[in-house]
């Protein structure tokens, strides 16, 4: 049955190339794989609410682009690349789609953005932490457009070294994630004339982190940081709060700190906290009124990973629309071509590498006396400008990067 | 009628009955052989893959435990380690042909279930279940920290190559009835094990293994065998696992998916040999299309509530209580 | 300062300490385990969710009914208890003197469902819970800083712990129930309610998962994944003890928390496997454990 439809749907399309119809939406539909964990340990960080804020930009269409249908199927990863590597490649192959949105853990995106690369499909990656998606692991077939590690731990440790936080204590997640990222903030460090004192590889995960914070206390560094995330960075800050880290002085970086796990800790025992964001919801008017909206839908505050997914579909259908094609190379020059202004960002740009380069944000969870509400968490101290904040195109191990 | 002459009828109504069950498997066998060879040109060939890796991956684990009496915990370790061995070699060793590269993973599994079974096999029941658990987690950290696996991210783009050099496996077909014949093969191996006298050795140690022993059996030799035979079958599969997917990642070696595989053996029929191929076929199944629907979120304490009600009510499994129910109407 | 394998001797002592609050830890939770084990047979792959529903019970009668901590220190755990019972009545009664490997399957199933429903209620970004107010500081004992509700777990922990193993080794009504499970026909002769002894005692048994949960509540993140990986660690903790041995599981649980302690301070990125190295050692040398009797 199946076959008899790729048949059909391939026999339809060629048609359509013999008609010269390069400028078409194929089988007049737009259809969006919404791809994410929801129900495991990254279920916050995009899932069900990733995929409201998708259907806000759909619904802000009016759910069609260009005369012709937007569709959206979803399905979950269960944090498994061969889940996702089965499902994409199902999608495309099967069901036509033409976008993949969501995409978090990063085993999970690197194997989807591969089998998109293969059929020339286009993944919009927002859930993604590990900057390796638009560097070793790069393809011409997806944007990574919230965040990225790099600017959250080189914006992070730039900006407390240059307030003054000179020495340092690393608590590194024990695998390749806290490795590249215990690296990238040592050399930022290094750059600003600081010392990286000590640090400990602790086992992914931890439960308990009291034998790891007493010995960053015992360090006497000015600044511990930490390179791990989720529950690892959840508990190693509910733990310094318990044994009196910043009253004694010292600074917590978190380098991988989503609001989720900020609301999830409170301003009581996250405040002081320093950390980057890509966006925060109570920046301005216009991302206020956008995070009512999404609040109405799903009773949260989005994060900087919901605000993207929201984003990203939107320039995605504008792209669309502007060009009268679903055609992936074509709408991602499109993307590439125009600049992003939206709630989500000012004079974005993607890159060749796929990398979305905006400004971030060096916030500090407010104190609970400063808090006036329970998702009224961050002061911004300071905005490191989009070029700064990401990873220079020069230092790029990426493929598509002309320089290498 | 002489009593010589019951005895040939009984014999002989014996034989009949023999027949008409080998027929009837004959009959059986044929049916799925053609459905298989059929299968990718209706469904989904990946998808296929996946269920014919998990399938030789449950048998192994059944030949183990639905044989040999030996809940082991720790056997994700196993298809973990085939799949990032072969993963590795065949990314940075070009020359490696594909078939190289799966026998290679395969091997290095066998020696690591070699160095459990010799740890594990004096240990009972719960105990050995718990040894080949902790020693499965000594293998899952040491993949967690190793820089080759890449830790989080995974072991990706690994190629498929060519089999032998001259089939090239890109093409999903072909991997296809390479990854069936390969799963054909080691079926038949265990079906083999399980009807040759070592196989009733296995079983008699199950059924009562202190009787084994004083009827002068090496018992420990024989269960050692069996679990890096199982441990050899399971890395294989790890193996063509990672050469299907061109990845190798750490769900392979959480201990959930030891869990899973249990799970997988019991719902099919434990102890039968068509069993773990069903009960894996429908796992990776409930996983997949829940997933799409609007089941989705609810995949878990679905999976958890099929583990609930297979114990409950039906322990034998599908097919073991189809058997039964066969044995009692059709006999 | 004077050192030991260059580590100020100071920061050992910290090191110590700590290890043994997150051995009491591993001792309560442990416990539980042994006394399911060691009186029903069971193996409760359920406790870690057990755990989890306590600590997740102290969080929403916070939220929605506004109970405070001391109360949820018993409230919670007595919920969590009634829930036992039901899994026990409904489901683990029906395969009683089944393979204890069935016991093991089904409560995995059971935990499965548990973690999964209630994933998809609250998420898994973890809940929001304070401390309260009476343990909030700590105390400087030189060579550290000791939050005072660390002191408080160690000391609640040590209790229950101390409590149960008298109860269960010491009284008349522990010594109907190590009767009643072992001869349950006698002691039914005896006119004692057997069954409703196996449930009661499965409900304790949870019950003590719940309690380290409600004292898990306040120090570490709360999420409805927070019981399936120190599940593990636990079960090792118990098979170490030697299986249904009350006093071992109490005494190996703090031993390992001091064992762990002083790998994260010499060599931290073996810190997990530690425990798992131990037993795999442990029972080579004693295949019962260090506590259990010959089989």
């Amino acid at each position: 049955m199946t076959i008899m439809r790729k048949l059909l749907t391939s026999a339809v399309a060629s048609a359509m190339m013999v008609g010269g119809a390069q400028a078409e939406i194929s089988d007049n539909t737009v259809k969006i794989g919404y791809l994410a964990d929801m129900s495991g340990t990254y279920r916050g960080l995009a899932g069900p609410n990733g995929l409201a804020a998708l259907k806000m930009a759909v619904a802000d269409f009016g759910g069609k682009v260009d005369g012709a249908k937007i569709e959206i199927v979803t399905a979950d990863d269960r944090n498994s690349p061969d889940v996702a590597s089965t499902t994409v490649r199902r999608w495309v192959e099967n069901d036509n789609v033409d976008m993949v949105a969501g995409l978090v853990a990063s085993s999970v995106t690197i194997a989807a953005t591969k089998v998109l690369e293969e059929s020339n499909k286009l993944g919009l990656v927002n859930g993604s932490a590990a900057s390796s998606i638009t560097n070793e692991h790069c393809t011409p077939n997806h944007i990574h457009y919230a965040y990225d590690t790099y600017p959250l731990a080189n914006g992070t440790a730039g900006a407390i070294v240059k307030e003054g936080g000179k020495t340092w204590y690393i608590l590194t997640a024990d695998y390749a994630f806290g490795h590249s990222m215990e690296n990238d903030v040592t050399a930022v460090v290094e750059k600003n004339g600081g010392e990286v004192v000590g640090s400990i590889r602790h086992p992914f995960p931890t439960p308990d982190f009291s034998s790891f914070i007493l010995q960053a206390q015992a360090s006497g560094a000015d600044v511990i940081a930490l390179a791990n995330a989720g529950a690892d960075t959840t508990n190693a800050i509910t733990t310094a709060a318990e044994f009196g880290v910043t009253q004694a002085g010292q600074t917590i970086a978190g380098l991988v700190v989503f609001l989720n796990d900020v609301h999830a800790l409170g301003a009581e025992v996250a405040q002081g906290l320093q950390l980057t964001t890509g966006w925060y919801w109570d920046l301005n008017d216009e991302t206020r009124a956008w995070s009512d909206r999404f609040m109405e839908e799903t009773g949260d505050r989005p994060t900087m990973v919901h605000a993207g997914i929201y984003s990203s579909t939107m320039q995605y259908l504008n792209a669309i629309e502007a060009t009268g094609s679903d055609d992936s190379q074509t709408v991602r020059k499109q993307m590439m071509d125009t600049p992003i202004n939206d709630m989500f960002a000012t004079n974005g740009r993607i890159r060749e590498d796929g990398r979305m380069i905006h400004d971030m944000y060096l916030a500090e969870v407010k104190t609970p006396e400063e808090s006036s509400s329970e998702w009224d968490l961050y002061k911004i101290v300071r905005t490191i400008p989009a070029d700064e904040a990401f990873r220079p195109l020069a230092d790029s191990n990426c493929k598509l990067v002309s320089s290498q | 009628m002489s009593q010589t002459d019951i005895q040939s009828d009984i014999q002989a109504s014996i034989l009949r009955q023999q027949k008409t069950e080998n027929r009837r498997k004959l009959i059986l066998n044929g049916v799925l052989l053609v459905l298989l060879l059929l299968a990718p040109f209706v469904l989904y060939p990946v998808f296929l893959m996946k269920i014919l890796c998990f399938a030789l991956f449950a048998v192994a684990f059944n030949l183990l435990f639905g044989f040999t009496g030996l809940l082991s915990f720790g056997h994700a370790a196993f298809l973990a380690t085939g799949g990032y061995t072969t993963g590795y070699l065949l990314s940075n060793f070009s020359g490696l042909t594909t078939e190289m590269g799966i026998i290679a993973g395969t091997l290095v599994a066998t020696l690591l279930g070699l160095g459990f079974a010799l740890l594990s096999i004096r240990r009972q029941g719960i105990y050995f279940a718990m040894v080949t658990l902790a020693l499965a987690q000594l293998v899952f950290f040491f993949f967690v920290q190793a820089p080759f696996t890449g830790g989080e991210d995974g072991m990706h783009g690994v190629p498929r190559g060519e089999l032998f050099g001259l089939i090239n496996l890109e093409d999903n077909l072909n991997m296809y009835y390479f990854v069936l014949a390969v799963f054909l093969g080691c079926y038949l191996l265990v079906q083999r094990i399980v009807s040759s006298p070592y196989g009733h050795v296995l079983k008699a140690i199950k059924q009562n293994e202190s009787r084994a022993v004083s009827l002068g059996y090496k018992v420990d030799r024989y269960k050692i065998l069996a679990f890096v035979i199982s441990a050899a079958l399971a890395g294989l599969a790890g193996s063509m696992k990672s050469v299907v997917f061109q990845l190798a990642s750490l769900n392979d070696a959480h201990w959930h998916m030891s869990g899973e595989v249990i799970l997988m053996t019991l719902i099919g029929g434990m102890g039968t040999l068509l069993g773990p191929v069903l009960g894996a076929t429908l796992v990776v199944n409930i996983e997949y299309q829940l997933g799409q629907g609007p089941l989705r979120d609810w995949v878990d304490p679905i999976l958890g509530g099929i583990f609930v009600l297979t114990v409950l009510a039906f322990r034998s499994g599908i097919v073991g209580e189809v058997q039964k129910f066969v044995r009692k109407n059709m006999g | 300062m004077s050192m030991i394998f260059g580590v100020p001797i100071a920061v050992l002592y910290g090191q110590l300490l700590i290890g043994i609050i997150n051995g009491a830890f591993y001792a309560l939770l442990s416990l539980g385990l042994a006394v399911i084990f060691g009186l029903l047979k069971i193996i409760n792959f359920a406790h870690g969710a057990m755990y989890m529903l306590g600590a997740m019970a102290t969080v929403i009668l916070f939220d929605t009914l506004g109970v405070n901590y001391w109360v949820a220190l018993f409230l919670a755990p007595v919920l969590v208890g009634i829930v036992g019972v039901l899994v026990e009545y409904f489901l683990l009664r029906r395969i009683a003197g089944q393979d204890h490997i069935y016991s093991l399957l089904l409560t995995f199933g059971v935990a499965l469902i548990m973690q999964g429903i209630l994933t998809n209620i609250y998420g898994v970004s973890g809940l929001r819970y304070s401390m309260p107010d009476v343990f909030k500081g700590g105390v400087n004992l030189g060579f550290m800083f000791l939050p005072f509700y660390r002191a408080w777990v160690i000391v609640a922990a040590l209790l229950v712990c101390f409590g149960t193993w008298f109860m269960i080794e010491k009284t008349k009504l522990g010594a109907y129930l190590r009767a009643g499970t072992e001869d349950s026909q006698l002691m039914q002769g005896f006119g004692i309610n057997v069954p409703l002894l196996v449930s009661l005692t499965y409900g304790f048994g949870v019950m003590l998962a719940a309690f380290a949960g409600v004292l898990a509540a306040p120090i570490y993140s709360v999420t409805p994944v927070m019981g399936s990986h120190i599940l593990i660690v636990v079960f090792a903790v118990v098979v170490i003890g030697g299986l249904g041995s009350i006093g071992g599981a109490i005494i190996t649980g703090i031993l390992m928390g001091v064992v762990e302690g002083l790998t994260k301070t010499f060599y931290p990125p073996a810190s997990s496997a530690v425990i798992f190295l131990v037993m795999v050692v442990v029972l080579m040398i004693r295949p019962s454990g260090l506590f259990g009797k010959e089989a």
